[in-house]
């Protein structure tokens, strides 16, 4: 079976992205979704917000600020990643080396892209995530540590924040399973379903492309 | 007992276990060039085949250029990806409906003209106004990529069961106000994350009295208040609008299809996980003025000030939409001149929408400071307003009449706004950037860009004159 990124413990250099409401337009704007792989999107994240219109960077843009470099860990506010399904967005983050997004919430569809790619999304209190944000903008190489199995993330003074997962997805990321090979694992439940429903529904099996 | 989606979720599956997602079946998958190749690409990698190719459908539409379709794509890689659609779909036998095709169209609009899209059917796309389907009573939703290469794959898909919502309308929409108002309407009630890990139904007589153009419009936006997907429950203008059409049962077949879309409800003791009541007569065309589909106001309003926000948040979202919008607080919307009009998207470019438009455009000329664009949804509705006189009817007013996809909605192709430009868009997404770096968007039904276009700015339709 193929086998994904694993995400077991991680510990990493935090950015802060203050605002609510990014949508996947933002993280990466639709020139760069031209491409047909999966890499090299990282010039496109946050092209908007990172680039000024005569194509220097922004030095007000967290990203270009030295100091959030390194940053393997993303904080942000509500509803992270809403609008398009596009999932060159967290190929995106993952390209620039972002391997866990902590926020308030998260849109729906970024949610699901993020464990297909091996970035653990973490929904903490929007309180708990206002106090993280407050540490990260004063402190000088703000570090957290996500531990998966634990469902803990760890403050450098040593506060638990602990957070909620759904089992099957923790698992599938923690292990690094790839999901459609567990799904052809059930290749024979599939094939009886799909007899099942032709008997009762036949009109949805006609060969349209005849 | 059981609400139409619970019909729907318990005919699909085909495989539950406990602490697990389920296991569901999907009868209809549709992809198009830009979220596709990476999963076509997946298979090729794990040495995988597409389970299901039959009932497997591609068209090219995000980025195709709106202009002549018989010069080459002057770019490159735009070419590149739809070639490498073509190249996807030969490979695995999908029926493509490639850019030049007599079906060719947006995804969302073709599904349902070719009768593709039917009541009870699990469709999804690797799109996220894949919504638009559950207008006919199907559950519909955008994937990811790796979730379409799982879908090529297995035919099925593991989804954890969404919470349901219902939207209840009170009485009909007045004229003037139309679909497009209505999920403004709601997107600007509940908010544009209030339906997050929700399937929205829409019911009561609001909804009943929609065209299936209408339902679509509706069922098309409720990615934007962040649900899962959005449906209404078929009936006879269902049953009305599928008979007959390409890929839709006929004869006996259709006679059993429609028995069983006949029991697709939710039944009268449903219990939904919240429910909206909405009153369509309170409703008003709308506008909006922000960065977010939620930030939208009544045409005969204005722009709110941040000042008067609830939270922090809010006030700091609005400060900054504002000054990306350049407008000041409390400008009256119909002050807010535009520079360029758009009537397209898979929000608001059918036949229905267009002949909206036309109506409201029919004798008049768009002001000397705009520019307008109409781009049909597919090649269909081209044929079809072009019967109808309708593209005379923009084009005489100085509209550009455009070969069809998803255009100036997305910008990926080069139908897009230049820095500082403000539009009126009948599309469904304001989002900064959205129409092009620096670009201004105002989402609006396909009356009130009409409208605007000719005017130079925001008027209110229910007082226009019609010629």
């Amino acid at each position: 079976m193929k086998i994904m990124q694993k995400f077991t413990t991680h510990t990493g250099l935090v950015a802060p992205l203050d605002r609510a409401n990014v949508d996947t337009d933002q993280i990466i704007p639709k020139q760069f979704l031209k491409t047909i792989k999966r890499t090299g999107l990282r010039e496109g994240l946050f092209f908007d917000w990172r680039k000024q219109k005569d194509g220097s960077p922004d030095p007000s843009f967290f990203l270009n600020q030295a100091r959030y470099h390194d940053a393997t860990i993303l904080l942000t506010r509500d509803n992270f990643g809403c609008g398009s399904s596009r999932e060159h967005a967290p190929w995106a983050l993952l390209d620039q080396g972002f391997r866990c997004i902590i926020a308030s919430s998260f849109a729906d569809i970024f949610y699901n892209n993020c464990f297909q790619n091996g970035i653990l999304p973490v929904v903490l209190q929007a309180d708990e995530v206002k106090t993280l944000m407050q540490e990260v903008l004063k402190t000088p190489d703000y570090r957290l540590t996500v531990d998966l199995a634990q469902q803990i993330v760890t403050a450098p003074d040593g506060t638990h924040y602990r957070f909620t997962i759904d089992p099957f997805r923790k698992d599938c990321l923690y292990r690094g399973l790839d999901s459609i090979g567990l799904t052809l694992q059930h290749e024979s439940v599939i094939a009886d379903y799909e007899a099942r429903r032709m008997a009762e529904a036949p009109w949805l099996f006609t060969d349209l492309h005849a | 007992m059981p609400s139409l989606f619970e019909k729907l979720w318990q005919a699909h599956i085909v495989r539950e276990k406990p602490n697990e997602p389920t296991l569901l079946y999907i009868d209809l998958h549709l992809i198009h060039e830009v979220t596709s190749p990476q999963a076509f690409e997946g298979l090729r990698q794990a040495g995988r085949s597409v389970r299901r190719p039959d009932l497997t459908f591609g068209t090219a539409d995000h980025n195709v250029p709106t202009t002549d379709r018989s010069l080459p794509i002057a770019d490159a890689i735009a070419a590149q990806q739809i070639d490498t659609l073509r190249k996807n779909c030969q490979e695995h036998r999908i029926q493509l409906f490639d850019i030049n095709s007599p079906e060719q169209g947006i995804v969302h609009v073709i599904g349902p003209e070719l009768g593709l899209t039917q009541p009870g059917m699990t469709i999804v796309c690797g799109d996220s106004h894949t919504s638009t389907h559950g207008a006919f009573g199907a559950l519909a939703f955008g994937i990811g990529t790796s979730e379409v290469e799982h879908v090529l794959a297995t035919q099925c898909l593991l989804q954890n069961k969404p919470r349901t919502m219902k939207v209840q309308t009170s009485n009909t929409l007045p004229s003037g106000v139309s679909a497009k108002d209505l999920a403004l309407g709601i997107i600007g009630k509940i908010g544009t994350d209030g339906a997050t890990g929700y399937v929205i139904e829409y019911a009561g007589e609001a909804v009943r009295n929609l065209t299936m153009e209408g339902r679509m419009t509706l069922c098309n936006m409720s990615i934007e208040a962040g649900a899962r997907a959005g449906m209404i429950a078929p009936d006879e203008t269902t049953l009305a609008y599928l008979k007959g059409r390409r890929f839709a049962p006929q004869g006996e077949s259709w006679d059993a299809a429609v028995n069983y879309w006949q029991t697709l409800h939710s039944d009268e003791d449903a219990r939904f996980d919240k429910v909206v009541q909405l009153d369509a007569t309170q409703l008003e065309p709308f506008v909006t003025w922000g960065t977010s589909p939620g930030m939208v106001a009544p045409v005969t309003s204005h722009v709110p000030d941040p000042a008067d926000a609830k939270t922090l948040a809010d006030q700091q979202a609005a400060e900054r939409a504002l000054e990306y919008m350049a407008l000041k607080p409390r400008t009256n919307i119909q002050d807010i001149h535009i520079d360029r009009a758009f009537i397209g998207s898979c929000t608001n470019a059918r036949l229905e929408d267009l002949r909206a438009a036309a109506r409201v455009v029919k004798g008049y000329h768009i002001n000397s400071s705009v520019t307008a664009l109409v781009v049909p949804g597919s090649y269909e509705v081209k044929r079809a307003a072009e019967q109808e006189g309708l593209d005379r009817v923009f084009s005489d007013a100085g509209f550009e009449w455009r070969e069809p996809g998803c255009s100036m909605c997305l910008g990926m192709n080069p139908d897009i706004l230049q820095p500082g430009e403000r539009c009126a868009s009948t599309s469904n997404r304001n989002f900064e950037g959205r129409q092009g770096r620096g670009g201004r968007t105002h989402l609006v039904s396909p009356m009130m860009a009409a409208a605007a276009a000719i005017k130079g700015h925001f008027t209110d339709i229910r007082e226009w004159e019609f010629r």
